[in-house]
């Protein structure tokens, strides 16, 4: 077991923890933002585009919570900055 | 396993070509060369040529888009943010064709993207507002909220990036994955996926550009 193992397996283990823990939260956020759209369209038909197009944009920021996880863990996976190649 | 797709396919001296700038050259030269070919003849009569059709559906719904989102003259805004789309929705579209690859799944061409954005919304606000009225609006609930400000355009920027290279990388490298597994059925699924995804992302990307546009382009009364 020299460092650069150990450094990969903790860094494997990490970037798996890191996408799947990260991406509890966003999910449970659009899907409350997506049920509450839902019902706001079934309310208002009329207004479905605005809904729509508001709930996207609320949609991709949200996400990009989820990405910044999956930026790091991508990081820690293919460009790992601790290895010695 | 390949992330990316900016391996360096053929050198020529100081110049290296990759599939990133091959496939955008070449989704530019489509959008070129379709647009010259419908724009050579148009008619204001009666009878119109299919490609016409196509060209006035597409411009007159963007322009109700990016009215809709807040530019209250949407014909400043339409080359920037028209131009984002359309380029986005034919490169993320294109990859039904076998042996392409989107560029959007590389780093490189989301990041020159999103610089585009940055450098434009400052732009479209000074032009809009003025230098001095322009600045001013970072110092706007207070001046202890400036560098918050200067970082919420920066971070905005890498999630505009990060956002867009994501999930078109996840898409092709799913793909490239599941292929290894179970060929022939469930990689098709997860390409009509990719599409709705890859459309998705470009109406997102225009329309959040669109936004920091109507942001800065705000004029209080």
């Amino acid at each position: 077991m020299d460092s650069n193992t150990l450094i990969s397996v903790a860094s494997i283990v990490t970037a798996g923890l890191t996408i799947s823990i990260g991406s509890i939260a966003p999910a449970l956020g659009e899907g409350r933002a997506l049920a509450q759209a839902l019902s706001a369209i079934a309310q208002q038909p009329d207004e479905a585009n605005t809904i729509t197009r508001t709930l996207f944009v609320g949609l991709a920021m949200v996400e990009s919570t989820a990405i910044y996880c999956f930026v790091v863990s991508m990081i820690l996976l293919f460009a790992n900055p601790f290895l010695s190649s | 396993m390949q992330i990316s797709p900016d391996a360096v396919l053929w050198q020529w001296g100081p110049v290296g070509l990759n599939r990133t700038i091959l496939f955008t050259w070449l989704v530019m030269v489509l959008l070129v060369g379709i647009s010259w070919l419908v724009t050579r003849r148009l008619s204001t009569g009666t009878k119109l040529s299919k490609g016409q059709h196509v060209l006035e559906i597409l411009v007159s719904a963007l322009r109700d888009q990016i009215r809709d989102v807040g530019g209250r003259e949407p014909e400043r805004y339409m080359p920037f943010v028209g131009s984002l789309f359309l380029f986005l929705a034919f490169a993320n579209l294109l990859s039904i064709f076998p042996g392409y690859t989107p560029p959007t799944g590389s780093l490189s061409t989301t990041a020159a993207l999103a610089t585009c954005v940055f450098v434009a919304v400052p732009m479209f606000g000074i032009a809009r507002k003025g230098v001095w009225n322009y600045l001013q609006q970072y110092l706007q609930p207070s001046i202890l909220m400036l560098p918050f400000n200067v970082i919420g355009e920066l971070s905005r920027t890498l999630a505009l990036a990060v956002r867009l290279y994501g999930n078109m990388m996840s898409g092709t490298v799913i793909a490239a994955i599941l292929l290894g597994f179970v060929p022939l059925f469930i990689p098709v699924l997860m390409q009509l996926f990719g599409l709705l995804t890859g459309m998705i992302q470009a109406y997102i990307f225009s329309v959040l550009a669109m936004v920091y546009i109507a942001s800065a382009t705000q004029v209080e009364r």
